[in-house]
């Protein structure tokens, strides 16, 4: 079976006033369709910079060598032009915090419409029935009188159900989520994992899934890619990397999450 | 919103009503009397008591502004019997110089000042603007360099001097434009648009080197945008990109700042038109003051600041309606 | 992310903090100054103006021309009183040439005007400062009614047309000292600018919670002012008073030129450029030297004022 995304020995470089420095080092991973592969690593990791380099979205002055290949096409090495082809119609991107990531001059509904229309030959009507029905996807009430408000008349999980609605409005293949429940509230949170999981089922969407959380990634991903400081220090199906880690970093990782287990009995923690 | 507009409207008639008393002591008070100004050399103590009176200056100085006051709205009468004049609203007065009513001297005389005033403001939003914007996009190149730097001299440059140099290269050397004079547009539109393009681009120069750099910076800020980067992820065409994600929340501020600067132009460019010899607003207040024409002096404050504060009000209404975020709910 | 002097906690000792960190932070600004070609050619060009400005006396003295000495064998009384020779008179004897018709020495007025020009700016730079300060943190500080008079005051004064007003001011006030007139003037309507910048400012200082930390502590209200507060104000204030500095020169040469600053004999930029206004198609010269330095030296200011500005700016960045 071909996978959907191919990374192979990705190396991302930044011109730096002391030199170049590798930001992300031979990493490679693959994620299958209908799949969710998680990518977990503390901040400057280099998880995003991933994320971002599958998109062709890294700054200006990046350089990458290896290789990433969507549904077997080579995305490293295109122009600007092709990208912006690739980008939200085979492969879309929701990020960290949703009220920056909208655009506050125009309501929602214009901002997936144009999303719609950049990929696919439509008029404005049309568009907006698309956008309506996408809003009600993710669960957002009153779908047609919420797409004409602002973002910042939504609260912050609507606002992020907004920016999924967007990025599957084109139903692309592979969606990428950088850190999407982050900046979320806990009960929130659960919410939008549940959305994206859902949804994920219904339309065969393969997911990448940034975070710095292993707790996250536990209840959503099939496979796990550690990062730390660039390299990629563990890799493999969920159940492998949580049973057994092989890495010292990992071991840390799955520590940190608080368990219900750990409320220890008050005379214990004295002790 | 009407809440709003009533609340902002009261602090402007406050204001307004400050900046009446405020001029009013300063010029009337502190400046010296006008009646002997009026009355010349050979005067009588007779004929100055007479003139006081006339103007009304014998009596208590709250009853002055009052009726000073009451003349903006009411109109007023000076004198009495078969002297009796009419001042009608909004009245400022006689000139003391030339006996003209005041209102007229500058409903005569606001045309030049609007011309001068739109006509700067054209040139310097289309070539600050453009320049900025290249800039942004370009930023760090040459032409950034270049833009910057040129924008950081051309903002330096006092105008009177930016005037002069600008008339002795083009009227002196070059000779390609003719010294400046007056000419209506009826009489001869491209004589009247000669004469009016050096004091355009004298007062449009420095805005449009503070609006250059003021958009550059904007659009780069905007640029670095979280949801610049979102706009990116979606394929959009770089066309839209800039012109719709990119340009309104850049220039959305300038808007405010525009209106400012334009309000208080309106009042009149008192150093270009000076120095052009324009007949406006700028230049008649110059002149008054050269010649200590209180009433006139008096109008010009009271106008400019009239401007200036109808003005802010103007720009925040603008901006409510380009800011989604600060609409009224 | 690190913070840097505001976010210290107050028990490490606020003198610790402030005394260690304005010194590496000017240190800082003046290496990236000095980097700079065009901060070093604004500083070298201000240098030189100053320079001449304090040795005004010894010019003229060297020279042995005053800046109010009538020169008639420089000037040809049959041409109108155009001075003698090309370049406005421009010779060994007179290095920047002479007035048309006085035949002064240019040279020796740029020297005395600029002495004018900078004391005037000097000084509106200080008090305007000195007002701006004091205001913006009594408002920012206290907060409430104080706040309230403050800011409606401020806001009056920035409705006002202020050329207009000044000029007005300036005319029908009686002759005195025009110099220290121009400064009150010029001040009086300077101030609400940077109050308004410095209340914002203190406005969330005091909220912080080093200052909340040191008040709990127990500080009186001067040590938190001038301990706390004005120390993290530093910054910002010098980039507004140096960007404020050409506005000042240009307003005071502007209402010289409009004739309403300084009254002849005493020479100024402004009141020269206006007075070669009848002259510029003849004798061109006449104001392209005195509008030469206006120009440089308010360039000068305005590059020294933005490289400090990018220099701070990149410092709270880092």
């Amino acid at each position: 079976m071909s996978e959907l995304l191919a990374v192979e020995d990705l190396t991302i470089t930044f011109p730096t006033g002391r030199g170049p420095v590798d930001v992300v080092k031979d990493v490679s991973f693959t994620v299958g369709r209908n799949e969710t592969v998680g990518i977990v690593g503390e901040s400057g990791s280099g998880k995003s910079m991933t994320s971002l380099a599958v998109m062709g979205l890294l700054p200006r002055g990046a350089v990458t060598r290896g290789s990433i290949r969507l549904d077997g096409v080579e995305l490293l090495g295109r122009g600007e032009g092709e990208m912006r082809r690739v980008r939200g119609e085979q492969a879309s991107m929701i990020f960290q915090d949703p009220l920056s990531s909208l655009n506050p001059y125009y309501t929602v509904g214009l901002q997936i419409e144009e999303m719609y229309r950049a990929h696919r030959r439509c008029g404005r009507q049309e568009a907006r029935k698309v956008a309506v029905e996408a809003l009600a996807q993710v669960g957002i009430p009153e779908p047609e009188r919420r797409a004409g408000h602002y973002p910042h008349q939504f609260s912050g999980g609507q606002r992020q159900r907004v920016m999924i609605a967007m990025a599957l409005v084109c139903s692309p293949k592979l969606l990428i989520a950088d850190e999407p429940t982050t900046a979320l509230d806990v009960t929130v949170q659960a919410q939008i994992l549940r959305l994206l999981a859902d949804l994920q089922r219904e339309t065969g969407t393969g997911m990448v899934f940034v975070t710095h959380d292993l707790a996250v990634i536990s209840s959503i991903a099939t496979r796990v890619l550690v990062m730390r400081r660039g390299e990629q220090v563990e890799y493999g199906t969920a159940e492998q990397v949580f049973a057994e880690p092989r890495h010292a970093y990992t071991r840390m990782l799955l520590e940190s999450i608080p368990r219900i287990d750990d409320e220890l009995p008050a005379d214990e923690v004295t002790s | 919103m009407a809440r709003y507009l009533a609340g902002r409207i009261a602090g402007l008639v406050v204001i307004l009503f400050l900046i009446c008393l405020f001029t009013y002591l300063i010029f009337f008070k502190l400046s010296p009397d006008p009646a002997l100004m009026i009355c010349g050399k050979t005067c009588t103590p007779d004929r100055v008591a007479q003139i006081r009176s006339v103007l009304g200056l014998d009596q208590p100085l709250t009853e002055q502004f009052w009726n000073f006051l009451s003349g903006l709205f009411a109109g007023r009468d000076y004198g009495s019997g078969a002297n009796l004049v009419h001042c009608s609203a909004p009245c400022f007065g006689y000139s003391f110089q030339t006996s003209q009513s005041v209102w007229e001297m500058i409903l005569d005389r606001l045309p030049v000042s609007v011309t001068v005033a739109v006509g700067a403001a054209v040139l310097w939003l289309i070539v600050g603007i453009a320049a900025g914007l290249l800039s942004a996009v370009k930023e760090g190149t040459w032409w950034d360099r270049t833009a910057m730097g040129l924008a950081l001299g051309g903002s330096s440059i006092p105008n009177y001097v930016l005037a002069l140099a600008l008339q002795y290269v083009l009227v002196v050397r070059l000779q390609v434009l003719p010294f400046p004079a007056a000419v209506p547009f009826s009489d001869d539109p491209v004589a009247w648009f000669q004469s009016y393009l050096m004091p355009w681009i004298v007062l449009a120069t420095g805005y449009a080197c503070l609006y250059a750099r003021l958009t550059r910076a904007n659009v780069i800020d905007t640029l670095a945008e979280n949801f610049m980067r979102t706009a990116r992820s979606k394929g959009l065409r770089p066309a839209l990109l800039l012109r719709r994600h990119a340009l309104r929340p850049a220039l959305t501020p300038i808007t405010t700042i525009f209106g400012m600067d334009f309000a208080a132009l309106l009042g009149g460019a008192l150093i270009t038109e000076t120095v052009f010899g324009l007949n406006g607003v700028g230049k008649m207040a110059a002149d008054s003051i050269a010649k200590n024409d209180q009433p006139v002096i008096m109008a010009v404050t009271l106008l400019a600041a009239f401007f200036v504060v109808v003005g802010n009000v103007v720009v925040d209404l603008v901006y409510t309606g380009l800011d989604p975020r600060v609409r009224v709910r | 992310m690190t913070t840097a002097a505001p976010s210290r906690d107050a028990t490490a000792g606020p003198e610790a903090g402030a005394g260690t960190a304005p010194a590496t932070e000017g240190r800082r600004i003046a290496r990236a100054l000095l980097r700079d070609r065009g901060a070093v050619a604004g500083m070298a060009f201000l240098a030189l103006v100053v320079l001449m400005a304090i040795c005004a006396p010894l010019i003229s003295a060297v020279t042995g021309h005053g800046p109010n000495e009538f020169d008639p064998t420089a000037i040809d009384t049959n041409l109108g009183g155009l001075p003698r020779g090309s370049f406005g008179g421009i010779s060994a004897e007179h290095l920047l040439g002479v007035e048309p018709q006085n035949g002064r020495d240019v040279l020796a007025r740029i020297a005395y005007g600029a002495r004018v020009s900078f004391l005037i700016a000097a000084s509106a730079t200080v008090l305007t400062t000195l007002l701006g300060v004091v205001f913006g943190m009594l408002a920012g500080f206290y907060g409430g009614w104080i706040d309230q008079v403050i800011s409606r005051v401020m806001d009056f004064l920035m409705a006002f047309p202020a050329l207009i007003f000044m000029i007005a001011i300036l005319s029908s006030l009686p002759a005195g000292n025009r110099s220290v007139l121009l400064v009150v003037v010029i001040s009086g309507f300077g101030w609400p600018y940077l109050a308004r910048v410095v209340r914002g400012q203190t406005l969330t200082l005091v909220n912080r919670e080093f200052v909340e930390a040191a008040r709990a502590s127990g500080a009186s209200t001067r040590a938190l002012v001038f301990k706390e507060i004005l120390p993290n104000l530093r910054s910002s204030l010098i980039v507004m008073t140096t960007l404020a500095v050409p506005g000042y020169i240009g307003t005071e040469a502007g209402l010289s030129f409009l004739g309403v600053g300084v009254t002849p004999p005493t020479p100024s930029w402004g009141q020269m450029i206006s007075s070669s206004v009848g002259w510029y198609a003849v004798d061109p010269m006449y104001f392209a030297v005195p509008g030469l330095f206006l120009f440089l030296t308010v360039l000068s200011l305005t590059v020294l004022g933005d490289r400090i500005r990018a220099a701070t700016d990149a410092g709270e960045a880092s």
